[in-house]
């Protein structure tokens, strides 16, 4: 075995966007990496979770997920790898910022799992786009601008309503639904004081609201765990609305239309480990 | 519902070991016979109960609501039917814990019941298809029935039946215009078989399986899926024999690998319950990589018995049982999982490429 020694970044607290799964899957993580007779540490501010349990990591380390204490606990236990793909947003963010400042270059610690280009290739909504555009992959009209000006020319380019949003959040942080010129105005603004980089995205409202969760291995390997459809519309909040599994009201074509897509997307992004890829479907067409 | 008509439609399903499940008819009124099998996929009824490897079978399907999305238009002028894998219900008998008479799709164009009852099959649902798919997996699949009322009918096992002759087509039919010529075999063959091979720029003659081919121009053979025990049919495992000797690039599929194996000197025998679900996890032997694939089968091939110059392909991770195999040197491949998928995934549709590649 390669590694003998290995952090895990932790799901941190829950919120919108980075709810109870984080915790499972980091919990899984360890379990997997334990299985492996590999040492397992964990970062995660959070008491309140499963994985800070006694019974699962080697180590704990209850301190918030930044650069600063990162570091500090790579300094002290010379991990030889490290896991971002298991903690969320706040995970995933994290780790960039230490690949950016250098630190795993200055500590020699390998990122497992997916890498960091793939997460800046999802992260940033506009190579992210691009990315699937290279696959033939379907997605709202999009572009990233700077200014509250572009938000404005570009929606109304597109035509109402847009949504906005936050790059680098994918929970839906600051976004909005905008219906009018002065909306655009409010919301961008908004928008523009969290982040120097925010997203004007035509809007599919009403359409079906369809969910996979992908995993695939470094081998290539890929499965699609299960689907999931929201009973509410596009339109509602993912985290306000009722989500079941497996989709109810999808025919086999788009359902394994949708799959081959997935499994496509996760193949192109070079992910390794799980995701989970959401889709609009158009409720009066196979689109 | 008053109190009347739910008597009157109450409905019984009996296993030949003794098992009476209790429930309410729907589709068409009749009573019906045939081998009951579970399938556990959880969409893709319309594709399902079209399939003509289904013949002689009441099918249970273990996904408890069946019916949500409603079944498509069927036009009856269609060469080639859009949305079901054959141009009629090929099932005996539906058996459903819950059915969905109302339905919510864009593209539904009747009710489940509605179907059924169009084409004469009976449903009955009210099941407890979890306890009756578990006593399926104990004893194996069994001879079944379903009754209404006080009717009386007999037992029919299919296996000993020449269903292939009920399903296949009944006289050649030519399709698309490329240069590559596919002579199909039609065993009980799934359109989407037909359709995979199309969309690769061929012409594919699709012929009945008892077909005299010796005056046909062709530069490859597909067997097809099909209904029943594989080794029951001798002149179709003679006129494979035949091709084989001439080295005519061939491609099994479902019957049409059991056909080549038995064609190649092999056994096949049949499978305790069977596998027809669309989540038969695949190995390919020599590669490594796996699949998840949809199939639909009774029997297996024994690859015990494979003869010298042939090898296995692939493997199924659930109970390692053959999905396929190949000749070492000759063009000539066979996979007992369905790469055209409808249901199921799509993973393997590669599969066909590597046909046709052989074939230029």
């Amino acid at each position: 075995m390669k590694h003998k020694k290995v952090l895990i970044i932790g799901s941190s607290a829950l919120k919108i966007g980075e709810a109870g799964e984080f915790d499972y899957s980091g919990s899984q993580a360890i379990k997997a990496l334990k299985e492996e007779r590999i040492y397992t540490i964990l970062i995660n501010p959070n008491i309140a979770t499963i994985q800070t349990s006694d019974y699962l990591a080697d180590k704990v380390y209850l301190l918030p997920i930044n650069t600063h204490y990162v570091e500090r606990v790579i300094e002290k236990e010379k991990p030889d790898g490290i896991i971002l793909g298991f903690g969320g947003q706040t995970a995933l963010n994290c780790g960039l910022a230490l690949h950016r400042e250098g630190i795993l270059k200055k500590h020699k610690v390998e990122v497992l799992g997916t890498q960091i280009e793939t997460i800046e290739n999802t992260e940033d909504r506009q190579l992210f786009c691009n990315k699937l555009s290279e696959i033939d992959v379907k997605f709202p009209r999009s572009n990233a601008v700077n200014t509250v000006e572009d938000a404005v020319q570009y929606a109304e380019e597109i035509g109402f309503p847009v949504i906005i949003r936050i790059a680098y959040a994918l929970g839906g942080l600051g976004s909005g639904i905008c219906r009018s010129k002065n909306e655009v105005k409010r919301i961008a603004s908004k928008a523009l004081s969290y982040s120097s980089q925010i997203l004007v995205e035509e809007y599919l409202e009403g359409w079906k609201e369809i969910e996979y969760e992908v995993v695939r291995d470094k081998y290539d390997n890929c499965i699609t765990v299960c689907n999931m459809e929201n009973i509410d519309p596009m339109g509602i909040h993912t985290g306000e609305s009722i989500v079941v599994a497996p989709s109810q009201t999808l025919t086999n074509n788009e359902y394994h239309k949708l799959r081959e897509i997935a499994i496509r997307t996760i193949r192109h992004l070079g992910i390794v480990g799980e995701c989970n890829i959401q889709y609009a479907l158009d409720p009066k067409s196979e689109e | 519902m008053s109190k009347k008509t739910a008597i009157k439609n109450r409905a019984r399903l009996i296993l030949k070991n003794g098992n009476i499940f209790e429930g309410t008819i729907f589709g068409y009124q009749t009573s019906a016979a045939g081998e009951v099998v579970f399938n556990t996929g959880m969409v893709g009824y319309p594709e399902t109960l079209t399939d003509p490897s289904y013949k002689g079978q009441i099918l249970v399907m273990t996904y408890p609501l069946i019916g949500n999305y409603g079944i498509p238009v069927f036009n009856i002028n269609e060469d080639i039917p859009k949305y079901f894998e054959s141009n009629k219900i090929q099932i005996q008998g539906l058996v459903v814990s819950e059915q969905s008479e109302l339905f919510s799709h864009w593209n539904g164009f009747q009710s489940l019941s509605n179907w059924l009852k169009r084409y004469h099959i009976p449903g009955i649902y009210g099941i407890d298809t979890r306890r009756l798919t578990k006593i399926l997996r104990e004893h194996g699949t069994m001879l079944g029935k379903i009754l209404i009322g006080d009717d009386k009918i007999d037992y029919y096992d299919p296996d000993v039946e020449d269903l292939i002759s009920k399903v296949t087509v009944a006289k050649r039919e030519k399709y698309g215009n490329g240069s590559t010529k596919i002579l199909l075999i039609d065993c009980g063959c799934k359109k989407s078989i037909l359709t995979n091979l199309l969309q690769r720029d061929v012409t594919v003659i699709k012929v009945p399986y008892n077909y005299e081919f010796d005056g046909e121009d062709f530069d490859g053979v597909v067997i097809s899926n099909g209904p029943g025990n594989p080794a029951i049919y001798k002149q179709l495992i003679e006129s494979t024999q035949k091709l084989l000797k001439k080295q005519v690039p061939l491609l099994g599929i479902c019957m049409g690998h059991q056909i080549l194996s038995l064609a190649a000197g092999t056994k096949t025998y049949k499978l305790k319950y069977g596998h027809r679900s669309q989540n038969q996890p695949v190995k390919e032997i020599d590669s490594n990589k796996c699949y998840v694939t949809s199939q639909n089968h009774s029997f297996a091939v024994d690859t015990k018995s494979l003869p010298r110059g042939w090898e296995p392909w692939f493997e199924n991770l659930n109970d390692y049982s053959n999905e396929g195999i190949r000749h070492e040197k000759l063009p000539f491949r066979s996979v007992q999982f369905h790469p055209e998928a409808a249901p199921g995934p799509v993973d393997t549709s590669f599969i066909f490429d590597e046909f046709l590649k052989d074939l230029k």
